[in-house]
């Protein structure tokens, strides 16, 4: 259908967006890859060629494989609290209920937070020991509160993240529900399948491409969080809490190594290609028209 | 019978949904009472509920920092990133909706996957270059970059909305003999704008709690309310009454812009996920 | 309609106003002393009509970020720094900071507390101005302490303190012994475990950059600190820092708390629900002639590429200066004045009297020497830090295994095996170890 003209066209519309697309993502690259080549201590500022050193001393840092599995135990877990709360508060919301409108701007709000506020809100005011909600609670029906970030760090963090996410995905899912026709969902009823079996076999295929959708954009997100660690746990005690962006924030915000902070950037652009390209071809499939 | 049924049923899912509600909102409501109490209220025990309603931490925070430059510097650089990036975007979504090739869906995984590269690791080359071009704490240098961290998820939004456009419209308006600029102005764009209103406001919100380069871009006159916010988070001495001040004062315009427009919000918030 | 002049006519004399005047910005950290300051700006603009000041007030990690990834890049955001005595030698010996020497003829240099001035300066020239300098010291409770049994001397041994946290502690009470830092951070808990060390006979480096976390005297150090910790400690330790522990003393929940010398006003002050109970002694030792008490001033400084550097000089001088500590005495009273950074200061009675502190505070400062930290000798300068680059990276990390082995993730013996790996790496990294 399309003629030569409105190819020729679209390619003159898109060249914008490409165009400086390119740009952001080439530039910043070319400098990193080329400051991951050098011994360069933003504090020493004498650089010389460092060749594959960076690389291999972020590779080897003791920390380097434990924040690989935090990165993943903290995408994943935050997904699956997402999703499967998205579903289920979905479902809820799309109930006839009373004060509905209020109650979506409720359960929307965390969305609006800042990280940074978010971490310190729960931080301070409710995951404190001493002084959090939750340890008061704890307090009134005599238990011994709980160090959160000491006992639980990773935990902890994905807790907050996934408040921070979960009306996202709320909300995507809860569209994606009104979409399914009431004639398709009295049809199931009226074939006699009880609410368990409809939501396996009508909702959620309906909701498959909303699921991918959420996955796709909040891993896109969560792949870098790190203000979130350093506001609440500095990425400790050991390691527990060190993902791999926090590893980076280390290299680069505290040691000023930008050096092995390049080489760090560069293994992480890498690694989320990997995820992107696995995630591309588990759930990507969703996605063609 | 019937009706007595769903209205108990409704009830029970109407508690049900306060209650998830509540807890949900819970920390952000916490904040906003902490923000009206004085620091001995803020961490008593047991807790105090219902604040002393002081305004002293608010009095107290806009003396230390002046709030309005930094709420302006925030609507300024989230408001003008995102037109940007829509201006930039439209055209760009439109072409790949409507003329779609082989690897169109290549090109926007593309574009999504320029968002992974973690902003620690460029911070120094970057820095070096707003250094040399001037645009350090200047509102239009970070405009700039939000523009471009955010200009894939909205040109992917945009895809998704208008690819739902029934292509029969465009050829009916083609027949009509408009031209292909006509065709964006009076026929597309009246019809997405839904679809573009959303994406505004989830880019807006985006821009508006970018957290990272924000605080490292600037210094004082650019600074936007995350930077406001580093004034008041982890001082010497616990101000958990200052800082709730200051956190609501940070998050209110983003929180009631979203209530407000919570159902333009919803309408277009699919990302393609609904057929 | 005269509506429109009049516009005009102040909008010219605003231009005129701003184009006379310069604007210096200052960026500092957001503890009390500096938002004093802050709040005083109208007495330096009135005495320096031509200048004016715009603040950048942020939280210590971002404002360390902030300001380093600037002065290291000639970024020239700032004109007026407020920087510790970990950063001055680092960036003095790089040429990123201007000498301070118009200070201006009255500003008396030599009434700056030795142990201070050394620490800010690089050949015999001041690079950065004392704002307010701490030490560390015991603060305790003089009502628990009776209860005990003991009496607190003024300069208590290690052992002491152990006793003293044995019987102080009181479970049922919710009283723990001892407070100290458990967060993890190079100036959180490596500031006071390093500075422990110290009066344990241990050291980070030895000559040759040779990391010492294998030596005996890091194992007495770390395992005497957990074991106490465990026994007198209060809940969740491992997360707690500074204001953590400040809010468990101020509502009597410590026995005895070791931390910087700025805190006794604190825990003295009108939050406090022991300001009454609070008696202080000098950070304790082991015999061995080091007390575990650290050095730390936050200070003013230029950077280098400064177009500004006159007005910011004066800037300085005004907050730096004798007549800066009357203006606060004047307005909130002696015991509120910046500390530490005088001799002045220590022999005013108004001050003597109003804060009951000074005497411990001045004697702990005295008694740290950041060129000689510890017994043995050492290749770098600091007490409670090592000032090279690196050792922010460094520090942070050994801080994540020392806080693991506080929360019983990790035995004494792999926290220090690890952190002695760790640092090996990095000297070597950074090419301190051939």
């Amino acid at each position: 259908m399309a003629t030569r003209e409105s190819r020729t066209l679209a390619r003159i519309m898109m060249a914008p967006s490409v165009i400086v697309l390119l740009i952001w993502m080439i530039v910043p690259l070319v400098l990193t890859l080329w400051f991951s080549f050098q011994n360069y201590n933003l504090l020493n500022p004498i650089t010389s060629f460092a060749g594959l050193l960076n690389y291999q001393f972020f590779v080897t840092d003791p920390a380097f494989l434990q924040s690989i599995g935090n990165t993943l135990l903290l995408v994943g877990g935050v997904l699956l609290i997402t999703v499967v709360g998205g579903i289920l508060l979905a479902l809820l919301l799309d109930q006839p209920i009373f004060g509905q409108g209020i109650v979506r701007i409720l359960v929307i709000s965390p969305f609006f937070i800042m990280p940074p506020v978010a971490a310190l809100i729960w931080k301070n005011m409710l995951m404190h020991p001493g002084y959090g909600i939750f340890a008061r609670i704890a307090e009134t029906f005599g238990f011994q509160p709980v160090d959160w970030f000491a006992q639980f760090p990773l935990f902890s963090i994905i807790l907050i993240v996934a408040w921070q996410w979960l009306p996202f995905a709320t909300l995507i899912l809860l569209t994606a529900l009104q979409s399914l026709s009431e004639e398709q969902k009295e049809a199931a009823e009226m074939d006699g399948a009880n609410a368990l079996r409809r939501f396996i076999y009508i909702v959620l295929p309906h909701l498959a491409r909303a699921i991918t959708v959420v996955i796709l954009i909040q891993t896109i997100f969560l792949l870098g969080i790190f203000a979130e660690v350093l506001v609440t746990t500095n990425g400790g005690p050991g390691y527990n809490s060190t993902n791999l962006a926090f590893l980076v924030y280390r290299t680069a915000l505290l040691s000023f190594d930008v050096g092995g902070a390049s080489a760090g950037g560069v293994i992480a652009v890498i690694l989320a290609n990997i995820v992107a390209i696995f995630l591309m071809r588990a759930v990507g499939r969703n996605l063609d028209a | 019978m019937a009706r007595q049924v769903s209205t108990r049923r409704k009830l029970a899912f109407t508690a049900l949904a306060w209650i998830v509600a509540l807890i949900l909102f819970f920390p952000i409501l916490w904040t906003i009472l902490t923000s009206f109490k004085t620091e001995q209220e803020a961490i008593a025990s047991p807790p105090m509920i219902i604040p002393s309603w002081t305004i002293e931490n608010y009095i107290e925070v806009q003396i230390r920092s002046d709030y309005f430059r930094h709420f302006f510097n925030s609507v300024w650089i989230s408001v003008g990133s995102t037109l940007i990036a829509l201006l930039i975007a439209i055209p760009s979504a439109w072409a790949m909706a409507f003329t779609p090739t082989p690897r169109t869906k290549d090109v926007l995984m593309w574009m999504l996957s320029t968002k992974m590269m973690p902003a620690v690791g460029v911070l120094v080359p970057m820095y070096l270059i707003f250094r040399d071009t001037g645009a350090l704490d200047t509102v239009w240098g970070l405009t700039i970059v939000l523009t471009l961290i955010n200009l894939p998820i909205v040109i992917w939004m945009l895809y998704t909305y208008f690819r739902e456009i029934p292509v029969d419209i465009l050829e009916a308006a083609r027949m009509d003999g408009a031209i292909l600029w006509k065709e964006l102005v009076y026929v597309l764009v009246p019809m997405a704008v839904p679809g573009i209103a959303s994406t505004l406001l989830l880019n807006v919100i985006l821009a508006w709690n970018e957290a990272f380069w924000t605080i490292n871009l600037t210094a004082s006159k650019a600074a936007p309310l995350t930077a406001f916010i580093s004034s008041f988070s982890s001082p010497q001495g616990l101000f958990w009454a200052k800082l709730s001040a200051a956190s609501t004062l940070a998050i209110a315009p983003i929180l009631v812009l979203g209530w407000l427009s919570q159902k333009q919000l919803v309408r277009g918030l699919t990302f393609g996920a609904v057929k | 309609m005269r509506l429109l002049p009049l516009l005009a006519g102040s909008m010219l004399l605003a231009l005129a106003g701003s184009a006379s005047a310069e604007t210096i910005t200052v960026a500092t950290v957001n503890n009390g002393d500096m938002i004093r300051m802050q709040k005083l700006t109208d007495d330096f603009t009135t005495k320096n009509p031509d200048i004016k000041v715009e603040w950048v007030t942020l939280e210590e990690n971002v404002l360390r970020q902030r300001v380093t990834t600037d002065i290291a890049t000639k970024g020239g955001q700032y004109d007026v720094l407020t920087i510790g005595t970990y950063e001055v030698p680092i960036w003095a010996k790089q040429g990123w900071l201007l000498p301070l020497d118009n200070l201006g003829a009255d500003y008396d240099v030599n009434d700056l507390l030795p142990a201070i001035r050394n620490g800010l300066s690089m050949d015999g020239k001041l690079y950065a101005a004392p704002f307010y300098g701490e030490s560390s010291m015991v603060m305790y409770r003089k009502d628990l302490m009776e209860k005990a049994g003991l009496t607190m001397p003024d300069a208590p041994t290690w052992d002491f303190i152990r006793q003293a946290a044995d019987k102080m502690t009181d479970k049922a009470a919710g009283i723990s012994g001892i407070c100290l830092r458990g967060k993890a951070g190079w100036g959180e808990n490596m500031a006071f475990l390093t500075a422990m060390s110290n009066s344990f006979g241990a050291r980070w480096f030895d000559e040759s950059w040779k990391p010492q976390f294998d030596q005996p005297e890091w194992k007495d150090t770390l395992q005497f600190y957990v074991d106490m910790m465990n026994a007198d400690g209060p809940q969740g330790a491992s997360s707690n820092g500074f204001n953590e522990n400040l809010a468990l003393f101020q509502q009597g929940k410590c026995g005895m708390w070791i931390d910087a010398t700025v805190a006794a006003s604190f825990v003295t002050g009108k939050d406090s629900t022991v300001a009454d109970k609070v008696g202080f002694a000098l950070a304790p030792d082991k015999g061995l002639g080091k007390r575990g008490n650290w050095l730390w001033a936050w200070s003013l400084a230029i950077p280098a590429g400064s177009q500004k550097a006159a007005s910011a000089e004066k800037f300085i001088s005004w907050a730096t200066d004798k007549a800066y500590l009357e203006l606060v005495a004047s307005k909130e009273g002696w015991a509120n004045v910046p500390p530490g950074t005088r001799t002045s200061l220590y022999n005013n009675p108004q001050y003597q009297a109003a804060a009951p502190f000074a005497k411990m505070t001045l004697d702990s400062i005295n008694a740290a020497d950041p060129t000689h930290p510890t017994v043995k000798p050492v290749p770098y300068v600091g007490v409670q830090f090592v000032a090279i680059p690196e050792f922010q990276g460094i520090g942070t990390t050994v801080g994540q295994l020392f806080s693991a082995a506080l929360a019983g993730q990790m035995s004494v013996d792999d926290a220090l095996k690890q952190a002695q790996d760790v640092t090996t790496r990095e000297m070597t990294k950074a090419g301190y170890i051939k």
